[in-house]
């Protein structure tokens, strides 16, 4: 693919200081790097990433305190891996930012979720699995964030249609949900699913 | 969902649905609300009624048919939707900027982010019923949005920047109305300043509401005024300077708390400094372009496209294909209105971006609504929800 190409063509020879100190703490495990225009970035793979977005969290050198963005890629047809889950992080005591990239498997699109690290990514994992079906391991409330439930599929997916439409939501009463929200507000362990 | 246990009164909680149509949620968004008593003890935040797909759309658009969907994004400051897409475009092309485009760009931020403020804070002080307060600020915002509404044409939709530059430079005799609705807007603020700053039962309402500790907002991921309120100096132009901001003089006005308060504070003394900003850079205003005329990236004027075989092959490339940037990844982040505004671009070569990300700053506050609502009166939610600055545009794109 195009994209590899310019990546490695702008690979400078000199490794840059926190792709070096992954690459020192887990040896193999950075599977590609580039700081294309600037933005220094690593790709690890998904089995034991928690792993390095700890060390990245509380290393001194890295102190990676602020979750910038999480979000996703579909790169359907021109990858082996189609997702890659795209995370950027930011040191607020010493300035840095950095992307880490893992790339996830249409077949089990499933990564561990990193709300034990950053609160922030709550939200953000939820609007990814929204949109691109990617499930995350462990997330305390893996809902839909910006469609409704009983919407079919997951818009920002390559092979999603621009123009499909969705039937529309039907009217439905409203004491439906009412009891329903009674029902998991009152009760947090309920793990009912909303009726749709 | 979070809640807390209920307190010893006996009474069931009582669940009620505040929203999505309501006046106090600027937009619609539905907190469901779980109520003991007036105690709030538990919230669930639904929001997603002002999807628009602006993502999809992107990936269906070519790179300059983005900029007037970024004016939507943030509604109420378009004009830094604007600035951080383009310098993110112009990031992925290698592109120049002019110097005075950069300081007519600095000049119409900062101008962007006074509007901004002024109905965030304009909008608190109405929920409590100081609808004056509203009335002189959305009267200054009409100042400063005549003065947009002089250079680029429109009011709210500007659709101002372009890749390498502006749409157009600064009108002749643009210096002297700035000057004139700067000093308005001033006295505006000094109005504001005298109504509220000593007024009681305003700073009762607000002080020790929706407090969010300042380790607890990083950990949530706030940028922008929330996080500066709680005390952490973080500011885009000054952490990683673009533009000419490296050149300018300007504070980082910093709360201590994190409460409701110290961000209306906040806000308040940023617009002095944004028209400190403002007065700088018209000062320092070089001559110059408006705009770099490289090829591929710059749609050529009528003229050039009636009376050059260039400017029409070049015309009608960019408007049939797109303009073509090298293949790659690019996330640029400026400061806007709400916060950290980045826009994260993956770019294959062809006319259309790949993938086109906003990271939407006030998506972290919302989220945190809960944990800043929850053990305060149900009273409490409108100021708080006030302080956040949601702009349903920007939240759900």
């Amino acid at each position: 693919m195009e994209t590899k190409q310019a990546e490695n063509t702008t690979q400078p020879q000199e490794i840059p200081k926190l792709t070096a100190l992954v690459l020192e703490k887990f040896p193999g495990r950075v599977t590609a790097r580039h700081t294309c225009l600037g933005d220094e970035t690593i790709t690890i793979p998904r089995e034991g990433m928690l792993e390095v977005f700890a060390f990245l969290r509380d290393d001194k050198h890295c102190r990676f305190n602020l979750m910038v963005d999480l979000t996703a890629v579909d790169y359907l047809g021109l990858r082996e891996t189609r997702f890659e889950l795209v995370v950027h992080l930011k040191s607020l005591a010493l300035g840095h930012r950095l992307r880490v990239k893992i790339p996830v498997p249409a077949e089990d699109p499933s990564v561990d979720s990193l709300i034990n690290l950053w609160g922030a990514v709550d939200w953000y994992e939820r609007e990814c699995f929204d949109m691109y079906g990617l499930i995350f391991k462990n997330h305390p409330n893996l809902k839909r964030l910006i469609l409704y439930d009983s919407f079919v599929g997951h818009p920002l997916r390559k092979d999603y249609p621009i123009h499909l439409q969705q039937p529309r939501v039907t009217l439905r009463p409203v004491r439906e949900r009412y009891d329903y929200m009674c029902r998991v507000m009152k009760d947090p362990s309920e793990t009912e699913q909303p009726p749709l | 969902m979070k809640r807390l246990k209920p307190l010893e009164f006996g009474a069931e909680p009582m669940l009620i649905e505040i929203g999505p149509s309501h006046p106090a949620t600027h937009g619609i968004n539905r907190l469901s609300t779980l109520i003991d008593g007036e105690v709030v003890v538990g919230m669930d935040v639904e929001m997603g009624f002002l999807h628009r797909g602006f993502e999809k759309e992107s990936e269906n658009s070519t790179y300059v048919q983005v900029v007037p969907y970024t004016d939507r994004l943030n509604y109420v400051s378009p004009l830094l939707n604007n600035l951080a897409y383009s310098m993110t475009v112009e990031k992925l092309f290698g592109l120049e900027v002019p110097r005075r485009a950069q300081y007519a760009r600095v000049i119409m931020g900062e101008v962007t982010r006074v509007c901004d403020h002024l109905t965030c804070n304009g909008a608190m002080a109405m929920e409590f019923g100081a609808m004056t307060v509203f009335l002189w600020f959305i009267k200054a915002r009409e100042y400063l949005w005549e003065l947009l509404d002089e250079v680029t044409g429109a009011r709210l939709t500007v659709n101002w920047t372009r890749f390498g530059g502006n749409a157009n430079d600064l009108p002749d005799g643009f210096l002297t109305m700035l000057e004139e609705r700067l000093k308005k807007v001033e006295d505006v603020l000094t109005e504001g300043e005298k109504m509220l700053f000593k007024n009681k039962i305003f700073i009762d309402r607000l002080k020790g509401i929706g407090i969010i500790p300042r380790e607890r907002a990083i950990e949530l991921g706030f940028t922008g005024p929330m996080l500066r309120a709680t005390g952490e100096p973080y500011d885009v132009r000054r952490a990683e300077p673009y533009l000419v901001y490296d050149e300018l003089d300007f504070e980082i006005p910093v709360g201590e708390t994190g409460d409701c308060w110290d961000r209306f504070l906040v806000r308040n003394e940023e617009m002095r400094q944004s028209i400190h900003i403002v007065r700088q850079a018209a000062d320092k205003l070089p001559p110059g372009d408006y705009i770099n005329r490289q090829r591929n990236a710059w749609i050529p004027d009528k003229s050039e496209v009636y009376g050059s075989i260039e400017g029409l092959i070049d015309h009608f490339k960019i408007i049939m294909e797109g303009s073509t940037p090298p293949p790659g990844e690019v996330y640029h982040a400026i400061e806007g209105g709400n916060g950290e505004l980045g826009f994260y671009l993956v770019s294959d070569g062809t006319g259309k971006p790949y993938k086109c990300r906003l990271r939407p700053p006030c998506l972290n506050y919302v989220a945190a609504l809960p944990e800043m609502t929850i053990g305060h009166y149900v009273g409490d939610i409108v100021p708080i929800f006030g302080s956040i600055n949601m702009i349903a545009g920007e939240l759900e794109r």
